[in-house]
């Protein structure tokens, strides 16, 4: 699946996406933070207050808990500022 | 309902795009124009300008979900909603949400809600470059306040006595 990063998630992980594939065992939204988050120090910074984190399904907005399996693109990113 | 949503880089024409949504219909009693504009300072410092990050594809879709939800919840006839994204000066145009109906009421509840919307919910980013360096906007509490306030259901209206 295709990883998205945006704003300061995105500067701290040092990628703007990437393709990955997460280990059985990997099965939600979570989950999949707490995976990336060993994957090295930038990880680590871009996720250590996961609380704060945003994420997106196929383009929709998701919880923590949302199962990640059949996604396609998964989007991290801060809390939104635009308007 | 007529539907216009557009992302860009570029400056625009509020008072253009407000008139476009109104040519030619003798059904609007009423266009509610909301403009945000980027200040010179942000939290008491002066700014040289504020870059927009958005993702592009969900940004649409986010706010064409919202245009929807509008819909649903007011008798509406055209809304038009433009955000910039890159780099944008002081005095320049953000976003711009234009809202047509019959009466005023519901024009300008739309336009409320899909401004409460899309700082909360739209996938776009500010980041804005002070003395000190380029520094992400944190998002404000009271912008969430807002929105959550949408997710009540609308007061019932009093009988007559």
């Amino acid at each position: 699946m295709k990883l998205l990063y945006f704003a300061w998630v995105r500067e701290r992980v040092g990628l703007a996406e990437e393709e990955i594939d997460p280990p059985a065992g990997v099965a939600t939204v979570g989950e999949l933070v707490a995976w990336l988050t060993q994957r090295g120090e930038g990880y680590a910074y871009a996720f250590e207050n996961p609380k704060v984190i945003r994420a997106a399904i196929d383009r929709n907005h998701v919880r923590a808990d949302t199962r990640i399996d059949g996604a396609h693109e998964i989007a991290f990113f801060p809390p939104m500022t635009g308007g | 309902m007529t539907t216009t949503i557009r992302l860009q880089r570029e400056a625009f024409d509020v008072g253009a795009e407000a008139a476009l949504l109104a040519r030619g219909r003798a059904d609007i009693g009423a266009v509610v124009t909301f403009t945000g504009l980027c200040r010179a300072d942000e939290n008491g410092e002066p700014i040289a300008a504020l870059t927009l990050e958005h993702y592009p594809d969900m940004a649409e879709a986010e706010i064409a979900r919202h245009v929807e939800e509008a819909r649903a919840r007011w008798p509406l006839i055209g809304v038009t909603v433009i955000h910039r994204y890159g780099r944008i000066a002081p005095g320049e145009v953000i976003v711009a949400v234009v809202t047509a109906s019959s009466h005023r009421e519901a024009a300008f509840a739309a336009a409320s809600f899909l401004m409460d919307y899309l700082k909360t919910r739209a996938p776009f980013w500010k980041q804005v470059e002070k003395v000190s360096g380029k520094i992400w906007v944190d998002a404000k509490a009271a912008d969430d306040a807002a929105a959550e306030r949408w997710s009540e259901p609308p007061p019932r209206r009093e009988a007559a006595k």
